[in-house]
């Protein structure tokens, strides 16, 4: 017996039923019928027209073509759009993320457990329902809550209409998306910065370390590299979640001068509105390369052979 | 012991010179230090520091509040004002009639949006630390493909795949029923992820002592490893509740009886299309109900929360 299992490693490799597998089996069952597989129709549908009526028809690239040649809204608004505002929340929020993990690591248990809470309390509010109340704040009449504000300390002499214009739109957006970016990746950095051996600032300093940024550079970032990357991840994911915020703000779709208007926001239109769904998988396609990329870079800047 | 001292050597005063030279050091240092047990005024200029974003994060979230608890009357006064003269119940009462009016009851949404919230957080957790305990513990073959396509699961976008979810839910037959709204929020990867890095810290040992104890796998996984990883489990219990209980996609898009929706879409409907002064306070009070259980669960179980975040590292 002993023999044979020293055996097994020259034989060719065969599956071989194991009872680990019905650890791991209803996982894999959700798993790959609504992660795995979503992907791969994302990839075949995009490929062909469907309407939802008929089986789709095969079209090959036509859809890609599409969208780069003749959707105006998709290459003059949508992509740089999205391009745009994950550029600006992704590093901002990352960047604010971390800094606020390093602040509260620097305060006592207690005051650090309450200051965490409020600041991750936005990320536990519904999204859509939030716009409600952005709308009131930020009211084109002087009843709004910020008109009233600047009007009354004189920095403006009439109302503003933030929700109309399209700059403003955007604006409030990005406030919005900093507002609540404080989500796991920061309580992941956190952890991470409070995880870090002890010692190692003792023997930096010892050393000669004379700054907290030598102290941030040198031993705080590359000890934590896991839940830097962790929260990069986080922070990528968090940031497509901005999807119908302008349409809630201006209470139209599209907004005006399709402000705010991200490809995900485009998508659901030609998915669920106008029901091209080859068309809107086409344009899931994109955006999932462009997620993939940017946590490519991410990995890249992070990962622990980096 | 020793009563008596020898003359120091030179060497000696060198060491002794260095030695106090680090302590010094050393004690400045410990006044800046990360993790600090007292307060120290060098905490200050971090509260400071602070003040702004706090006052930023919490306005929207007092807002909520006050809002929900103030009269019609004062909810378009001019001066706008935060704090309200007088609370009341008005809004969610409103809130609650305005349910009945749709034929459907406000305890049937809150009923439903209950019941799926539940389902969720038990059977996510249950199915995810199965997982988890086979990418930690147990050997087959693919279990490294597997967690590697799990970690690259977390970097999906979920909104990005509405379009496929559409279709897999249209043809899974499941639409119109409860199931429609557990069964896509059960695969978490990122909830696998974070309860198989806090299972890697549970030392082997343990594992094979129990093996020679005579326990089996299931037996190991129930009563050994899943009490040592609570907090890893309550942390996914408060993002499984967070994705369900606002969840609004499901009613959205696969239901068409009314009594089978939950909260958050009634909510929306019921603040979206109208612009009334009434529905500026019912909003309000929706988003407070929406918003409190969050907080409340997020408040109980942060110290597990944070005990979780600190192993949830990607190398």
């Amino acid at each position: 017996m002993n023999k044979s299992n020293t055996m097994v490693n020259l034989k060719p490799k065969q599956f071989k039923w194991n009872s680990s597998y019905l650890f791991v089996m209803p996982y894999l069952l959700v798993f790959f019928t609504l992660v795995v597989l979503l992907i791969v129709i994302s990839i075949l549908l995009s490929l062909t027209y469907y309407d939802t009526i008929n089986f789709p028809t095969w079209v090959g690239l036509e859809n890609y073509v599409a969208i780069f040649t003749q959707d105006n809204d998709f290459m003059q608004y949508a992509l740089p759009n999205t391009l745009k505002y994950a550029l600006i929340i992704g590093p901002g929020s990352y960047g604010l993320s971390f800094f606020m993990a390093w602040v509260l690591a620097q305060l006592t248990h207690r005051v650090r457990t309450i200051v965490a809470i409020i600041l991750y309390s936005p990320s536990l509010t519904n999204g859509v329902l939030m716009a409600v109340i952005w709308r009131v704040l930020f009211s084109g009449d002087s009843r709004g809550y910020l008109n009233y504000l600047l009007l009354s300390l004189g920095f403006i002499n009439e109302p503003v209409q933030w929700l109309q214009n399209s700059q403003m739109i955007f604006g409030i957006m990005i406030f919005v998306g900093i507002w609540s970016s404080m989500s796991v990746g920061f309580l992941a950095m956190m952890s991470g910065i409070l995880n870090i051996n002890k010692d190692l600032y003792e023997a930096a300093y010892v050393d000669g370390m004379k700054s907290r940024w030598q102290e941030i550079f040198y031993i705080t970032i590359p000890s934590m590299k896991p839940q830097m990357l962790f929260g990069a991840v986080m922070a990528i994911v968090g940031t497509f979640n901005a999807a119908g915020l302008a349409s809630a703000l201006s209470g139209s779709i599209p907004p005006p001068q399709f402000a705010g208007w991200l490809i995900v926001d485009h998508m659901a239109d030609y998915g669920f509105a106008r029901y091209e769904m080859g068309y809107a998988s086409a344009l899931s396609v994109l955006l999932l390369l462009l997620v993939f990329s940017f946590n490519k870079l991410a990995t890249k800047l992070f990962s622990e052979k980096g | 012991m020793n009563s008596y001292k020898l003359p120091l050597t030179k060497t000696e005063k060198i060491i002794r010179k260095y030695k106090r030279a680090r302590r010094n050091r050393r004690a400045k240092f410990l006044g800046t230090m990360i993790n600090p047990s007292r307060f120290h005024k060098s905490q200050i200029k971090f509260f400071m520091l602070l003040v702004p974003f706090l006052v930023v994060t919490l306005l929207p979230l007092i807002y909520i509040f006050s809002h929900a608890f103030k009269p019609l009357s004062e909810l378009y006064a001019y001066p706008p004002r935060i704090f309200a003269s007088r609370l009341t119940l008005d809004n969610f009462e409103n809130l609650f009639l305005a349910a009945s009016q749709t034929g459907v009851s406000f305890g049937r949404y809150f009923f439903n949006s209950l019941i799926s919230s539940a389902s969720v957080i038990g059977l996510s957790m249950l199915i995810g630390s199965l997982a988890a305990f086979s990418f930690s513990f147990l050997k087959y073959k693919i279990k490294n493909t597997l967690f590697l396509l799990n970690q690259i699961a977390i970097m999906i976008v979920p909104l990005a795949v509405a379009v496929p979810r559409f279709i897999v839910m249209s043809n899974l037959g499941i639409t119109n029923s409860m199931l429609a709204h557990i069964i896509p929020l059960l695969a978490m990867p990122v909830g696998v992820f974070l309860v198989k890095q806090f299972m890697d810290q549970v030392p082997r040992e343990l594992y094979e002592a129990s093996i020679i104890d005579g326990a089996n796998k299931w037996q190991i996984y129930w009563r050994v490893v899943l009490p040592l990883v609570k907090p890893a489990l309550a942390t996914v219990a408060i993002l499984a509740f967070q994705n369900s209980w606002n969840n609004m996609e499901t009613s959205e898009l696969y239901i068409k009886q009314e009594a089978l929706r939950t909260l958050p879409f009634y909510f929306s409907t019921l603040t979206y299309n109208t612009s009334s002064i009434a529905a500026q306070g019912m909003s309000a009070a929706a988003s407070l109900i929406m918003f409190v259980p969050n907080i409340l669960l997020f408040i109980i179980l942060q110290n597990s929360v944070m005990n979780t975040m600190a192993h949830s590292g990607i190398k």
